[in-house]
């Protein structure tokens, strides 16, 4: 029996439950009711153009303060000593562990308008703020959840890095801000373009965050595509073509990070 | 400089730990307050014991999250070596479906497979529930299987399997000598992570489940919808301790692997 039968069921499995599925989106989100083939639901996306600029411009925030907050944890963590680096990596990611919408209510119950961080403003006698249910609240969510998914690929490039090479740099008569941006950014680049793929994709398609910490007027795509299947608003030939636009975008972005890649792929 | 590393460290950590060091604390608050502690109770934790729909949804967590590990362990792991052995064009195109649920935003994964259900649902007369949920967990779960598989075949000798049956075993039996236990490790890491994310899993589950096997997260989720309950509190403490143990024994494990081949490269 050849070796490559092995993978006949999988086979199976993939083209049925994987393969099968999303051309299921693009047929519902090209057909009406009947079955007869449409661009009225894709078209209909237009009227969302909003809720499209929003959740990219809000992830792209998210992803922007993921780096420049992980970038130097993952350089401080590269240059521990090795025994005390696995420990420190490991309390680094430990929150990531716990479930994902704990973290979040986490953030619920402190930026409430009775929560604790407005009970300390108003010890010393300043607010309440309104925090919950703001625009910024939502990206703060998208920071806190998803920090670690930034940190690690960046960390796992950085620590392949070798010391002497930044004394090689500063003999040569670098700066260190020169070092930096001319030896470490661009032997991390493949850490960066990872680590911005797998904080926007999940950031751009979320509709726990926005649903928990940005109330009802900060929808993103994820909501909009959720109210269309499981919602009030049930649509599936909408949400289907929602869906459809987001997969577009995500490749788009993910084809762009591929240009700056020197190594040609995204790390995963 | 060093110094201002340690301070930069300290306040990312801080900025980590400190949302759920409030919600353990306040686990054992006697008010429903969110911002006043007003008294230690352990209320929040009997009654968490005693409510019907956390043990029943915990339950089903475990069982779905065991059933599609192991599925997906044994499917992806096959699937792995034939995969390997695939010439270039089509081992290519496998890999890149493979990828698909991984690439994908997981609310995508959740939609369509939902729309597979529906469109099927009706045909052929069954409902969404245990099952359509087991599928969506090990459609999600394979993937990662094989992901930690392929690789451990790059370090092996292609040819170790032919020469353990040109020297009389049979296929199966120069399967189960000579390849498992190179790829061992692999299926090993595939399986905890299939499991681990089988656990943590909503979105997916959210859209492919039926309201008779609602799993962990999605009571959390419904809890959060409904009035605040110190009982979430309780929980979240409970699996923050179940997590730190659980890394700590993954640690040990792996110290005491690490010490063993050690030794034995030295030996």
């Amino acid at each position: 029996m050849k070796l490559k039968y092995f993978s006949a069921p999988y086979l199976v499995w993939m083209v049925v439950f994987i393969l099968v599925p999303l051309l299921m989106i693009a047929y519902f989100a090209l057909t009406n009711d009947n079955g007869q083939l449409t661009i009225k639901y894709l078209a209909d996306v237009g009227q969302y153009a909003n809720i499209f600029v929003r959740s990219i411009w809000l992830a792209l925030i998210a992803t922007a303060i993921c780096l420049v907050i992980a970038y130097p944890v993952a350089f401080i963590l590269s240059r521990m000593d090795k025994h005390r680096q696995g420990t420190m990596l490991m309390i680094v990611m430990l929150p990531m562990w716990m479930n994902f919408l704990l973290r979040t209510y986490a953030w619920m119950t402190l930026l409430g308008n009775n929560g604790i961080i407005n009970h300390l403003f108003g010890l010393v006698g300043l607010g309440p703020f309104k925090l919950i249910n703001t625009s910024g609240a939502v990206v703060l969510g998208m920071v806190y959840n998803y920090l670690p998914f930034m940190i690690l690929p960046l960390y796992s490039v950085m620590e392949k890095i070798d010391n002497s090479l930044f004394e090689a740099a500063s003999d040569l008569g670098c700066s260190s801000k020169q070092t930096l941006f001319r030896v470490i950014v661009p032997l991390s680049i493949p850490g960066i373009t990872s680590g911005v793929t797998m904080v926007f994709v999940p950031a751009i398609s979320t509709f726990i965050i926005s649903r928990m910490l940005g109330g009802g007027s900060n929808l993103l795509i994820g909501d909009l595509i959720e109210m269309q299947f499981l919602g009030n608003a049930y649509n599936p030939h909408l949400g289907a073509a929602i869906s459809l636009v987001l997969m577009v975008i995500i490749l788009v972005i993910m084809t762009v990070m591929n240009q700056f890649d020197p190594d040609d792929q995204v790390l995963m | 400089m060093k110094k201002l590393g340690k301070i930069y460290m300290a306040l990312v950590l801080l900025f980590l730990y400190v949302p759920i060091f409030v919600l353990i604390v306040f686990s054992f608050n006697e008010t429903k307050s969110r911002s006043v502690f007003s008294g230690f109770t352990f209320d929040w934790y009997v009654r968490l014991f005693h409510n019907r729909i956390i043990i029943t949804s915990l339950i089903n967590t475990i069982l779905v999250a065991v059933a599609a590990s192991i599925i997906s362990t044994v499917l992806g792991t096959f699937a792995a070596i034939g995969i390997n052995s695939m010439r270039k064009v089509p081992k290519a195109v496998v890999m890149n479906v493979t990828n698909m649920p991984i690439i994908n935003p997981e609310i995508v994964t959740g939609v369509s497979l939902m729309l597979l259900f529906v469109f099927f649902a009706a045909r052929m007369n069954f409902e969404f529930g245990f099952g359509t949920l087991l599928i969506a967990h090990i459609t999600f779960d394979v993937p990662y299987v094989i992901l930690n598989v392929m690789p451990k075949f790059n370090q092996m000798d292609p040819h170790i399997y032919e020469a353990a049956q040109d020297l009389g075993c049979s296929p199966i039996k120069a399967f189960r000598k000579v390849v498992l236990p190179e790829i061992m490790p692999g299926v090993i890491s595939g399986f905890l992570m299939s499991f681990t994310y089988s656990l943590d899993d909503f979105v997916v589950s959210y859209f492919t489940t039926g309201s008779t096997s609602q799993t962990l997260p999605i009571t959390i989720y419904s809890m959060t919808r409904r009035k605040v309950s110190p009982e979430i509190n309780a929980l979240s403490t409970l699996i923050f301790i179940a997590v730190i143990i659980v890394l700590l024994v993954k640690n040990a494990i792996e110290k005491k692997a690490a010490a063993k081949s050690g030794t034995a490269k030295e030996g």
